[in-house]
């Protein structure tokens, strides 16, 4: 397929839109240790909010970009055992660090010292996952492959189908949060 | 407001007063979900983080294990480090997380966050080491799992990829957990 631009300039396009992810992150809070964490405790709930609607923002344009023929999907292989466990992980250090990989770089720029401290821990998980990288493909890697699946031909229910299922828990959800369920979540906007 | 009084980290000063220059959650995901639409349609390269952290994660091991080392290692050699988009785009995140931070003047020193105060104490060590730790789980697990929360949680998201989803759905309840796990025994005194 063809791309507007070379392999080179997308190389450097990715400054600038690493600037506008960097400025996103940081303005709409979720590169605050706290604000990360209480969304776990189910007291705030930007992180949901910010992550529900970019995925059907850009679910919908990426779609139809795809449709148009002037995009294509980069499906992560679904190697059941790998994922669930390590998602599971992923939970459990998110909590602890209050940042995940993208959100601890933004935090680390805002003069966060324990998102910096956390990042030399994220490098050091990378050593630990390269070191043990033989073993964990032959055992755990080869474990419930099921490859570059996708929901709608597991399900049978079309894209657009997913996305008016996706738009709908989103609605009713954030409806909650908004109104009933949202009056300490709102505030905690503005209070931490 | 009983936590600002015993919040220890630099941000204590902050916390009384609305953040600045924060933006409305939904319009800054639906931005991610443009910038996704350039991602895919101009670069080519879905939005990603941990890839190019624990290819950075190589350099880090060279002085303990040698250029040779590094090289023969199966997952560096699959994924080393050069400057490419991917590195790029985390600089460009830190960047733009900077620019943000010094222009809306919220930029600070922070160690021990308010929301980790009113649980775990005033102690620059503890919450140190338990960014640590935390860092080089979420880390791990974003290698076993194949991405993080932006290439799994969004990228692959909203490409409706099984793999992503069962990602998202995986974190989010073990970060629940997790969080459950840590905070509850002063979850009263740790609400504002």
């Amino acid at each position: 397929m063809d791309f507007p631009v070379s392999a080179e300039l997308a190389r450097w396009l990715a400054i600038p839109m690493g600037l506008v992810f960097g400025l996103l992150l940081h303005r709409g809070g979720v590169a605050d240790y706290n604000v990360i964490v209480n969304q776990f405790r189910l007291r705030d709930f930007t992180v949901l909010k910010v992550m529900f609607t970019a995925i059907l923002v850009g679910g919908v344009g990426v779609l139809l970009l795809r449709m148009s023929g002037h995009a294509e999907y980069h499906i992560k292989p679904a190697n059941m055992l790998g994922v669930v466990l390590g998602a599971g992980l992923f939970g459990i250090g998110m909590v602890l660090y209050g940042y995940c990989p993208g959100t601890g770089v933004a935090a680390m720029a805002t003069g966060s010292l324990h998102a910096l401290v956390g990042f030399l821990g994220m490098l050091a998980g990378g050593v630990a996952y390269a070191l043990s990288f033989p073993w964990v493909e032959s055992h755990i890697q080869s474990v419930g492959k099921l490859g570059k699946v996708r929901l709608p031909e597991l399900t049978g229910v079309p894209d657009w189908g997913w996305f008016v299922i996706l738009a709908g828990i989103a609605a009713v959800v954030f409806w909650f949060i908004e109104t009933r369920g949202g009056r300490s979540a709102a505030g905690q906007e503005h209070s931490q | 407001m009983k936590e600002t009084n015993r919040a220890a980290g630099s941000r204590a000063g902050a916390a009384a007063a609305a953040p600045h220059g924060r933006w409305n959650a939904y319009w800054v995901g639906a931005g991610i979900g443009v910038l996704s639409w350039v991602a895919f349609a101009v670069v080519n390269q879905p939005l990603g983080i941990s890839t190019a952290l624990s290819a950075a994660s190589g350099v880090c091991a060279l002085p303990v294990m040698g250029v040779e080392g590094v090289a023969q290692n199966a997952y560096w050699a699959k994924t080393p480090f050069k400057w490419d988009g991917g590195m790029l785009f985390l600089v460009g995140t830190f960047l733009g997380s900077f620019l943000s931070a010094w222009t809306s003047r919220t930029w600070r020193w922070e160690i021990v966050p308010s929301t980790w105060a009113g649980r775990f104490g005033s102690s620059g060590g503890k919450r140190l080491a338990a960014a640590f730790i935390g860092g080089a789980i979420i880390m791990y697990g974003a290698r076993l799992a194949g991405g993080c929360t932006s290439g799994h949680g969004i990228s692959g998201s909203l490409q409706l990829a099984l793999s992503s989803w069962t990602f998202f759905l995986t974190m989010f309840g073990s970060g629940v957990v997790t969080a459950w796990l840590l905070f509850r025994r002063h979850s009263r005194s740790g609400r504002q």
